[in-house]
C-alpha cells in the first residue's frame, strides 16, 4: 500500500497551548529513534516527537505501524537502536531506567499482563511499595489512585474476579499510584462494552496528566484528545490537531484509518 | 518473545529427516547407552563415536559441524566432576596446596575425568541432532510406538503445544512488573528479598488460576470437535527397509565401537 | 531463550549405568502407578489440565526474583505441583516438564532421566504431598501455608541430597566436595521455592480454594503418603549433617553393605574409594547440619501440632 505523504500544513506541528519562555515541552523528547528486531524487521524508521506538559496525544495508526514498539521504549523494555528518548530530561538509559519507571506510566493493552497480585489494593500499591515509600504513604497513594479512576469501592477484591472494564480501570490507577510525569496507554478502549467505554472516556478527559494513547477508536480520540500523530509503517506521517486531521479523509484511508 | 522460540527443528531435504521416527529415537539413546559402557581411557573408542556423530551430522545436510557449535551447553554442570580428578586410586601426579586443602591429582582421576566430559559431550550432541532433525509432534508419536504410554505422551503434546502462550504470558508478567520496579535516586527500593520472592509466588499463582481455567475452555472446545478421549494422529509410520538397514549398520557400528573399546 | 540449565538436571555420562537404570525402575514403576491412579480418580478432561499444568510448571521456572548482586532466585514447582493437583497428577505433570526439559533443551540426560525425574518430580511429591495432607484437613490456613513452605524446602534439600548421592555412588564426584556444595546451594534456594510456594497457595486460596486438589485426596484418604512423606523428609533431615560433616562414615557404611562391589563386570571400578585429605567438617557443612537440625525440631513441632489437632477437631 503506498504511502501518501501529506500536504506540509496538516505535518506542521501547530502547539495546543501558548509557548511560554520556561514552559516544560520536556515531558517527553524522543530524537530520531530507529529500532529494528533481531529478525531484521525494521519497526521505526527515526522517530522524532515531542510532548509539553499537560498535553494529551492519541497515537493512531494500521496494526504494524510500530505504535506498540514505540511505546515499549518509553520506559525502556526496548533499546538499542539509533536515537534517543528524554523523560523531563532524563534520558533514557539503563542507568536510569529505575527513575524512568517512575516517571513513566506504561499501561499495557492487556490487563492481565498488568495485575499479577492477588487483591486490587496489592496491586496498586506494588509501585510505590517498591520505590520504598513508607506505609502510611503508599495507602494515601492507593486511596488517590483509586479514587481518580472512579475504583475506591474495589479496594479489597480480588483481581482474579473482576471484568475487564473493571481491570482496565485498575490497572491505569496502578500506574497513577506511582505519580508518572507521562501516561502512556496501549489501545485502552480494545474489547470494552458502550459503557465501559464511557467510563473510560470519562476517566481520560478527567485526568490531569500528559498522556500518549494510542488507539483504534477514532471517535475516542476525538472526544479525547487535542492533538493526534499518526503512524504508519515505522513513521510518523502526521502531528497535528486532531479536528483538522479527522478531517483529511485521503490522509486517514492512505493509512488504513476510516473517519468516525 | 518468538513464537519459534522452543522450535529445535531445523527442516532441511536429507535422508535423516526422512528417517522413520523409531529409529532416530532409538540409536540415540543407544549411542548415548554406548558412550556410558565404554570403560574409562577407551579413547579410541570415544574417538570412533565421534566419528559416527559427524557422519550423522554430515547425513543431516545441516553441516558436519551443527552439533559442535551447540555442544557446549553442558559445560557448567563439569564443574561438579572435577573432583573425580582427584581420585587416590592411581599414580598421583602432583601436589598442590591451597591453603591447608592438600590435592592431589591422578593419573586415574584424570582419565576418568577426561572420560566423563567427552561421554557427556557425545551424547548431548546426540540429543541435539534428534531433536534437530526430528519434528517434536513426530518425535512424541514415536515414543507412543515404543509403548510409552498415552497418557503421558498426550501431557507432553499439550506442554508442547501451550508452551509458548503461557511461557509468553510469563514474560509479560515480568515485564509489566519491571515496568513498576521503579527507584527514586536517594531512596531505598525494592524492599527485601522476602517480599520479591513473594510477589513471584503470587504471579505464579495468578497463572496457575489462568491456566487451570484455560484448560476448562480447551476441552470444552476438544469435546466440541467430536473429542473421546484418545488423541489421534494423522502422519502413519512405517518402517521401510531403509529405516531397517539403517537401523542394523548403526547398532553394529556401536556394537563394534564397544568391541574397540575393550582391546588394549 | 534465555533458558538456563538448573543444578538439579543431570546430564549424560555423570551417572553409571547401574544407578540410571536402578532409577528408571523406579521411576517406571511410580509413574505406572500414577497414571493407574489418575485414570481412574480423573477421567479423561485431566489430561489436557495436566498438560496446560506442565506447561505452567515449565513457564513458572522462568520466574525470577532478585536476591542479590545480580543473582536471581528461580522455582522447581514439584511440591507446588503435588500439593495442588495431588501427588499423582502431579508426579505425571513433573515427569512431562522433566521429560521435554531433557528431549528438547538437553537440560539433562536420557539415559539419566529416570534419575532427574525421581530427583525433582517423585521425590518432591511424596514429601510435598505427604507432609502438606497432615494439615490439609485443618481449618487454619496459616498452620497449612506453614507445612507447605517446609515441605517445599524440604523437598529441595532432598533433591539435591539424592542428586549428590547419585553422583557419588557413580563415582563422578567425591562426597566431602558435592554433599556440602549441593546441600549448602539448595538450602537456599530452597528457601526462595518456600517462599513462592507459600506465596501461590495463598493466592489460591484466596480466590480459588475449591481447586485444591490436595483436599479432594484428602477426603478418599491418602494417609500412606503421609508416611512416605515423613519418613523420607526424616531421612534427608538426617542424613544432611551426617553426609557433609562425616563423608567416610557414609563410605564405611556403604562398604558394609557391599555398594563397592555392585554393578556390572565392567572393567572399571564403579566407586573409588575416596579418602581425600580434605577437611572432614568444613564451615559450611556444620552450618548447615545447626540449620537443618533447627529445621528438623520445628517441622516436628509442626507434625505433631496438626496431628493433634485433627484429633481434638
Amino acid at each position: 500500500m503506498p504511502v501518501t505523504h501529506p500536504t506540509p500544513s496538516s505535518v506542521e506541528f501547530i502547539e495546543t497551548h501558548p509557548t511560554l519562555p520556561d514552559y516544560a515541552c520536556d515531558v517527553l523528547q524522543v530524537n530520531d529513534l530507529h529500532f529494528s528486531y533481531p529478525d531484521g524487521h525494521v519497526a521505526l524508521h527515526g522517530i522524532n516527537l515531542t510532548l509539553c506538559k499537560g498535553d494529551k496525544v492519541a497515537l493512531v495508526g494500521p496494526n504494524g505501524a510500530g505504535k506498540s514498539t514505540l511505546m515499549l521504549h518509553l520506559n525502556g523494555i526496548l533499546n538499542g537502536g539509533k536515537g534517543n528518548i528524554s523523560i523531563a530530561g532524563l534520558p533514557v538509559t539503563d542507568k536510569n531506567l529505575p527513575q524512568i519507571r517512575a516517571a513513566v506510566g506504561l499501561v499495557f493493552q492487556n490487563p492481565d499482563d498488568q495485575l499479577f497480585s492477588p487483591t486490587v489494593f496489592e496491586d496498586v500499591a506494588f509501585g510505590p511499595l517498591h520505590m520504598g515509600y513508607p506505609e502510611a504513604e503508599v495507602r494515601e497513594r492507593v486511596e488517590q489512585a483509586l479514587a481518580r479512576v472512579r475504583m475506591s469501592a474495589y479496594r479489597d477484591r480480588l483481581s482474579h474476579h473482576l471484568s475487564v472494564g473493571e481491570k482496565k480501570r485498575i490497572a491505569i490507577a496502578t500506574v497513577l499510584s506511582m505519580s508518572p510525569q507521562l501516561l502512556v496507554l496501549d489501545e485502552p478502549s480494545a474489547g470494552l462494552d458502550p459503557r465501559a467505554r464511557r467510563t473510560l472516556i470519562n476517566l481520560l478527559k478527567e485526568l490531569d496528566i500528559t498522556m500518549l494513547v494510542s488507539t483504534h477508536d477514532l471517535a475516542l480520540a476525538r472526544e479525547i484528545f487535542p492533538r493526534m500523530v499518526i503512524m504508519d509503517e515505522g513513521r510518523i506521517v502526521a502531528d497535528g490537531p486532531t479536528a483538522e486531521l479527522l478531517e483529511n479523509v485521503p490522509l486517514l484511508e492512505a493509512h488504513g484509518l476510516e473517519k468516525p | 518473545m518468538h513464537a519459534d522460540a522452543f522450535d529445535r527443528y531445523y527442516a532441511a531435504e536429507s535422508p535423516l529427516h526422512r528417517l522413520d521416527p523409531r529409529v532416530k529415537v532409538v540409536v540415540t539413546v543407544a549411542f548415548i547407552l554406548s558412550n556410558a559402557l565404554l570403560p574409562d581411557g577407551a579413547w579410541a573408542a570415544f574417538g570412533l563415536g565421534w566419528i559416527f556423530l559427524l557422519l550423522a551430522n554430515s547425513a543431516s545436510k545441516l553441516g558436519v559441524d551443527f552439533t559442535f557449535r551447540r555442544s557446549f551447553i553442558a559445560l557448567p554442570f563439569m564443574l561438579v566432576a572435577v573432583s573425580a580428578i582427584f581420585a587416590p586410586s592411581g599414580q598421583p601426579l602432583a601436589e598442590w596446596t591451597m591453603g591447608g586443602i592438600s590435592l592431589v591429582p591422578t593419573d586415574a582421576g584424570l582419565i576418568r575425568f577426561g572420560s566423563i566430559l567427552l561421554r557427556t559431550w557425545l551424547s548431548v550432541q546426540a540429543g541435539i541432532l534428534l531433536v534437530a532433525v526430528t519434528q517434536f509432534p513426530d518425535l512424541i508419536h514415536a515414543f507412543e510406538h515404543l509403548r510409552v504410554p498415552a497418557v503421558l505422551t498426550t501431557i507432553v503434546a499439550f506442554l508442547y503445544r501451550y508452551l509458548f502462550v503461557l511461557t509468553d504470558e510469563v514474560l509479560r508478567l515480568l515485564r509489566a512488573r519491571d515496568s513498576r520496579s521503579a527507584a527514586l535516586p536517594g531512596q531505598k527500593s525494592g524492599r527485601t528479598v522476602f517480599w520479591r520472592a513473594q510477589i513471584a509466588g503470587h504471579m505464579a499463582g495468578q497463572m496457575f488460576l489462568r491456566s487451570y481455567e484455560r484448560s476448562d475452555r480447551i476441552y470444552n472446545a476438544m469435546l466440541a470437535r467430536g473429542y473421546a478421549g484418545q488423541m489421534r494422529t494423522l502422519r502413519a509410520h512405517l518402517m521401510r527397509r531403509r529405516d531397517w538397514l539403517v537401523l542394523s549398520v548403526s547398532i553394529l557400528a556401536l556394537l563394534f565401537i564397544q568391541l574397540i573399546g575393550r582391546i588394549g | 531463550m534465555h533458558y538456563a540449565p538448573a543444578p538439579l538436571h543431570i546430564p549424560d555420562g555423570f551417572l553409571n549405568l547401574v544407578v540410571s537404570l536402578i532409577f528408571w525402575a523406579l521411576t517406571i514403576i511410580a509413574v505406572g502407578i500414577a497414571i493407574s491412579k489418575t485414570n481412574k480418580a480423573l477421567g479423561e478432561k485431566q489430561v489436557p489440565l495436566m498438560g496446560i499444568m506442565a506447561a505452567f510448571i515449565f513457564a513458572a521456572q522462568m520466574l525470577n526474583f532478585p536476591v542479590a548482586g545480580g543473582t536471581s532466585g528461580h522455582f522447581l514447582g514439584g511440591a507446588l505441583a503435588a500439593i495442588v493437583l495431588g501427588p499423582w497428577a502431579g508426579i505425571l505433570v513433573m515427569t512431562a516438564v522433566v521429560a521435554v526439559q531433557g528431549l528438547l533443551f538437553q537440560d539433562g540426560g536420557l539415559l539419566v532421566m529416570g534419575a532427574n525425574i525421581f530427583n525433582m518430580g517423585i521425590l518432591t511429591a511424596v514429601i510435598g504431598f505427604g507432609l502438606y495432607r497432615i494439615v490439609s484437613g485443618s481449618a487454619n490456613k496459616t498452620l497449612k501455608l506453614a507445612v507447605a513452605g517446609v515441605a517445599a524446602w524440604l523437598s529441595t534439600i532432598a533433591a539435591a541430597l539424592l542428586t549428590a548421592l547419585q553422583l557419588w555412588i557413580s563415582g563422578t564426584s567425591s562426597l566431602q566436595i558435592v554433599m556440602p556444595a549441593m546441600l549448602g546451594v539448595h538450602v537456599l534456594i530452597g528457601i526462595g521455592e518456600a517462599i513462592i510456594t507459600v506465596a501461590a497457595l495463598a493466592f489460591i486460596m484466596q480466590s480459588r480454594p475449591d481447586l485444591l486438589q490436595a483436599e479432594k485426596v484428602a477426603e478418599k484418604g491418602g494417609r500412606g503418603w503421609i508416611a512416605a512423606g515423613v519418613i523420607v523428609s526424616l531421612i534427608a533431615v538426617l542424613l544432611s549433617p551426617l553426609a557433609s560433616g562425616d563423608p567416610d562414615g557414609l563410605e564405611r557404611v556403604a562398604e558394609d553393605l557391599g555398594f563397592l562391589e555392585v554393578g556390572l563386570d565392567a572393567p572399571y571400578t564403579i566407586l573409588p574409594d575416596y579418602t581425600i585429605p580434605f577437611l572432614g567438617e568444613t564451615a559450611l557443612s556444620t552450618i548447615v547440619a545447626g540449620i537443618v537440625g533447627a529445621l528438623v525440631v520445628l517441622g516436628l513441632m509442626v507434625v505433631v501440632g496438626g496431628m493433634l489437632k485433627k484429633r481434638n477437631a
